[in-house]
């Protein structure tokens, strides 16, 4: 199966945007890795889970302006893919596990993919958002929703660790089925058989 | 054919990239003109930076309130980052109950004034139960009691082409919030916190309330405050010690 531009370039532009959230991410959650269900939660309270992670000051300024500059360029980015998913039949053609069409995806691999991209990230987003306190004084019902701003804050990292295990199992994928060839395709586009060109 | 197909690419794609660049261009003019774009807008980060407020700032028009709890929500215990200041004039006033505390208020104000705790206290005050929500992930719920900044802003008569509101405090810190949240009905001089005097850990005699910004931007022990029309001048002309120390400027997410 050849990738289109559009996917190729997207899914760079996704992956670097996805290393970069993970990374900040990090960076924001050391200093202070307690996990709380509910609205509050602090040194104070009980927590949910104590992360085994060293409690280290000073990288959530940087790690704060990271996460932000790659959500936007992940959630923009997803827009386009999104729209032009749906105008070109990508989903229908790739990714519907129903589908008739030639693909070398089974259909698990298939689900992985839409559940990423139609549940897991749109998740991500919304609990995000649900943390932010100018968001939800106009969009109260994202943390209510949520269960509180902390339980917002938990499902945020339950999710964003789904969205690692998926990208773990993807890569090991990728290197199973031949990762120089694999990598080239998402680069170059690869090869185009005359029956995938119909 | 082919060449004159690449010729037109060509000229469409030239048409493009201008339209793009003066698009580019007329957008930042507007965004500007519109206060949509923060002190802290250079650089990579300040892309996301300034999509980030852009896109709270239109968002939340029209004073949206920060949620507000019940009063069985409240934290029965409030943490806090940091000591109160040491230095020799905080302690004197808190030593001497902050009677002889001033909070002068300066800059772009027809009638500059200042301030104490007595005045502040004598003007309407407004209460709100919300979230203290801090960067580093915890937060807890208190009812929060003060004047209104408007007014304050509306008693100095603060010019109309104030921009920003600068708070300085005795701790050294400074920061500024631009008029949006300046004239905030939930922005408050809070001098009283779960109907108590503010104690000084939570920033004793009074503290800049800004519900609808993260912890950091809610300043402790404020000393005094000035209406400007620019960050330029205040430090490092990047809007307060938030930036400054490589944190965001606008806290609102």
């Amino acid at each position: 199966m050849r990738h289109s531009l559009l996917v190729r370039i997207t899914h760079w532009i996704t992956a670097m945007s996805v290393a970069g959230l993970l990374v900040s991410g990090v960076a924001i959650l050391i200093a202070h890795p307690r996990l709380y269900w509910g609205e509050t939660g602090s040194v104070e309270t009980s927590s949910l889970i104590d992360l085994p992670l060293t409690l280290t000051f000073g990288h959530s300024g940087w790690g704060r302006y990271l996460h932000f500059l790659s959500a936007w360029t992940i959630v923009l980015t997803g827009v386009v893919y999104v729209v032009s998913g749906f105008l070109t039949g990508h989903f229908r053609r790739h990714l519907l596990p129903s589908a008739e069409a030639a693909s070398h995806y089974e259909p698990l691999q298939r689900l992985a993919y839409l559940v990423v991209v139609f549940a897991l990230l749109p998740l991500i987003v919304l609990t995000g958002l649900a943390m932010s306190p100018a968001v939800t004084s106009v969009m109260p019902w994202l943390a209510t929703m949520s269960g509180g701003h902390q339980s917002a804050r938990t499902i945020h990292f339950f999710a964003a660790v789904a969205v690692t295990l998926f990208v773990i199992g993807h890569v090991t994928m990728v290197i199973v089925a031949g990762f120089a060839a694999r990598v080239l395709a998402m680069i170059t586009g690869g090869h185009e058989t005359a029956q995938e060109r119909v | 054919m082919s060449t004159r197909m690449t010729r037109r690419k060509m000229i469409a794609t030239a048409v493009t990239a201008a339209a793009g660049v003066s698009g580019v261009g007329a957008a930042a003019r507007i965004a500007n003109r519109y206060g949509l774009i923060p002190p802290d807008h250079q650089g990579l980060y300040g892309v996301g930076e300034t999509l980030t407020y852009a896109a709270q700032r239109v968002l939340t028009s029209g004073h949206s309130l920060a949620r507000e709890f019940n009063r069985s929500q409240i934290s029965p215990v409030a943490p806090v980052n940091g000591d109160p200041p040491t230095t020799e004039s905080y302690l004197r006033h808190l030593d001497g109950a902050f009677a002889e505390w001033r909070l002068p208020i300066d800059g772009l104000v027809s009638r500059p004034a200042s301030l104490s705790l007595a005045d502040l206290k004598g003007m309407p005050s407004r209460s709100h139960i919300t979230m203290q929500a801090c960067e580093e992930g915890w937060s807890f719920i208190a009812e929060w009691t003060g004047a209104p900044l408007s007014s304050v802003l509306e008693m100095v008569g603060a010019a109309p082409q104030a921009k920003y509101v600068f708070f300085f405090c005795y701790d050294d810190w400074f920061e500024s919030i631009d008029m949006a949240d300046a004239l905030h009905p939930q922005t408050l001089i809070a001098y009283g916190m779960n109907g108590q005097d503010l104690p000084p850990e939570h920033g004793a005699p009074a503290r800049l309330k800004l519900p609808r910004q993260l912890g950091y931007k809610n300043l402790k022990y404020l000393s005094r405050i000035t209406v400007t029309d620019t960050v330029n001048g205040v430090g490092k002309g990047l809007g307060g010690g938030a930036p400054e120390a490589g944190y965001s400027w606008y806290a609102g997410i």
